[in-house]
């Protein structure tokens, strides 16, 4: 746990006049754990999506796995072989069965045979506990099921990095369990994860550090023992307290 | 009070409704008096309508108009001796509609569908070269499962068989309709010749064939973000869109000779194609697009998250979602276009109309415009509906609506 495999320096975006992100900067060092929160409109989703170029930053550097993030198309390419990401709506390919939603990429991007994928996402699909499902559509699947699919389904491209924006809210409460226990499953065996989640019990569980964002800046960052017992910014403090309280 | 509680292990069946054909009448024709009163009324209409027509068919009607020349209305003057050619391209089509279903449709209960459905239209077609030679037919209906037995028995190589034999078809069609050289093997078949039903399917099929990747081409030009692509698209689509068609086919047909040099001269019929094509494309143009538009922007991240070029986001993603939610509009459409095909007849092409109008001018069937239009009537709705009901099926084998 050396060197930094995500570096971002004074990171800016707006939406039309809307200053999203304000100067993020950040380095994340390989095989971490960070879970970012803070109220929504934040910009937590803007600052990960600019990981991997679903949103463009105007100003500032992002580089990951040493790659510069800039209008180079091989660029952005190459960065989204190595990161993975999970979104809160799941975005599972309504068309394709589980096993063909998890290996199009791996066929497709990284050129592997079938056969060698197809086995890799069974692989997979035994980790996130359902196998079972591989030839099922997603529509046939339950909230939670699919979510773990669609962590298959990034896990299969073998990402250095892994990007979850807010993938247990808009779970029922009782399949949000099921899918932080596989998160919990990845981040114990070693990748980079930066996850955007309001589930505390898990960001103390395996967070190496926390990242609180509000108004597109980062406000505060620490382990969650100094997060949470001792937080630094009454901002934090107040959320917290907002949070933890019901 | 207690809440009777039912266990998992003891539901209850639904119950089964009886009906006798008088409680059915009761319920759905006569369950009051006003409900009694509009039901004679209605009753005694149709009664008066279905008498009307079926006299009109048994007793006044005289078929001659039809009966002697149903050879015309089929393939027009192509000339008999080369009606092998056409029977060669019809148990190719069979023979890859039974491969077809066998590669492509989940569902076995599809074999009742084939066995129902070619008849049909094979019936019409043996009617089309006037030779009702039955075993020809059932040998048909024989290939047609071979295929579709032969598909479900090597479902890899029939897959790849039936791909090319896609690719290859129209191209085979035209080429063995056509033919090459003045004499020897398949001797040429001028355009001239062809007519009635099969200059018809030729057209719309055609235009179908052509219109659809082109269209689909242009949708995406449309959304491109690159300004001329998107530009030309633009301008392309609402110019023909603003244009009917009839007058596309009088400019091919009457202005266009007049720009190219003289001497040279294209065919009449690729003229009428190629008005055809390019009026379809710009309407298929937007009901992709509207296809496009409902693919939810998650989509389209959740590829490029994975890494999926822009290609390939097309092809595998967006495009397959898009043109499922559109299979009903597209439908409508090339049936629309299939009946279409008949405003040919007004630059003087001699397809189904064009030789119904033909066979109406000659002094012995003087009167019979009646007979005549619903005969062909009745052929445009045979392969209306057969395209209609296989866009059902197909919708359903795609699962369209359930995932």
């Amino acid at each position: 746990m050396s060197e930094p495999i995500i570096i971002c320096r004074d990171v800016h975006k707006w939406y039309g006049q809307f200053h999203a992100l304000r100067g993020i900067s950040m380095e994340v060092k390989k095989g971490e754990v960070i879970v970012i929160f803070g109220p929504s409109g934040s910009g937590k989703s803007t600052f990960i999506r600019t990981i991997n170029r679903l949103e463009e930053h105007q100003k500032g550097t992002i580089i990951v796995d040493g790659i510069e993030l800039t209008h180079d198309v091989r660029n952005i390419a190459a960065i989204r072989k190595e990161v993975g990401m999970v979104f809160q709506q799941f975005n599972l390919f309504p068309h394709l069965t589980v096993m063909q939603n998890i290996t199009l990429g791996p066929i497709q991007v990284r050129k592997w045979k079938k056969e060698k994928a197809e086995e890799i996402a069974m692989q997979l699909l035994e980790r996130v506990g359902i196998p079972e499902q591989a030839f099922k559509y997603p529509g046939q699947l339950s909230g939670g099921q699919q979510q773990r699919v669609a962590i298959a389904r990034a896990m299969a491209m073998q990402p250095k990095i892994m990007l979850f924006d807010e993938p247990t809210s808009a779970l029922d409460p009782e399949m949000i369990k099921e899918v932080l226990d596989v998160m919990t499953g990845l981040a114990q065996s070693g990748i980079t994860m930066i996850v955007v989640i309001h589930e505390m019990g898990f960001a103390r569980a395996v967070a190496d550090r926390m990242v609180f964002f509000d108004q597109g800046m980062i406000v505060e960052s620490g382990t969650p023992e100094d997060v949470f017992h001792n937080p630094q910014e009454d901002r934090t403090k107040l959320f917290l307290s907002q949070i933890l309280q019901h | 009070m207690t809440t009777q509680v039912t266990t998992p292990n003891e539901v209850l069946p639904p119950p089964t409704e009886r009906y006798t054909i008088l409680g059915w009448l009761h319920k759905n024709l006569f369950s009051d008096w006003f409900n009694s009163i509009l039901s004679i009324i209605a009753g005694a209409f149709v009664f008066v309508i279905v008498r009307g027509l079926l006299r009109w068919l048994f007793v006044t009607a005289q078929w001659a108009a039809i009966n002697d020349n149903i050879s015309l209305y089929m393939k027009g003057q192509y000339p008999g001796a080369e009606d092998w050619r056409l029977w060669l391209l019809i148990y190719l089509a069979v023979l890859l509609t039974g491969l077809m279903w066998g590669v492509f449709m989940r569902r076995t209960s599809a074999i009742t569908w084939v066995l129902m459905m070619m008849p049909l239209i094979l019936g019409g077609w043996v009617f089309a070269l006037g030779k009702p030679s039955w075993w020809l037919v059932a040998l048909l209906d024989i290939v047609g499962i071979a295929g579709y037995l032969l598909a479900k028995r090597f479902p890899q190589t029939s897959k790849r068989l039936t791909v090319t034999l896609l690719l290859l078809y129209m191209p085979l069609v035209i080429l063995v309709i056509r033919g090459f050289g003045e004499t020897g093997f398949l001797p040429r078949v001028g355009t001239n010749l062809w007519g009635g039903l099969l200059l018809s399917l030729l057209l719309a099929i055609i235009g179908i064939v052509f219109s659809f990747p082109i269209g689909v081409l242009l949708a995406l030009g449309r959304q491109s973000k690159m300004p001329a692509l998107k530009t030309l698209s633009i301008i392309y689509i609402e110019v023909i869109r603003g244009v009917p068609l009839i007058t596309l086919l009088f400019m091919g047909q009457v202005m266009l000779p007049f720009f190219l040099p003289a001497g040279l001269t294209i065919d009449r019929v690729i003229r009428a194609v190629v008005a055809i094509i390019m009026f379809a494309a710009a309407y298929m143009a937007e009901n992709v697009r509207g296809g496009l538009q409902s693919i939810p922007q998650g989509q389209f991240e959740a590829a490029d998250a994975i890494g999926l070029s822009g290609m390939q986001k097309m092809v595998h993603i967006i495009l397959p979602q898009a043109l499922r939610t559109v299979i009903p509009v597209l439908v409508g459409q090339f049936i629309g276009l299939f009946k279409d095909t008949s405003l040919v007849a007004l630059v003087g092409l001699l397809d189904l109309l064009g030789i119904a109008r033909g066979i109406l001018a000659n002094p012995s069937y003087i009167g019979r415009q009646l007979e005549v239009f619903a005969f062909i009537a009745l052929i445009y709705w045979i392969f209306s509906y057969a395209m209609s009901y296989a866009a059902r099926r197909l919708e359903i084998s795609l699962g369209v609506g359930e995932r």
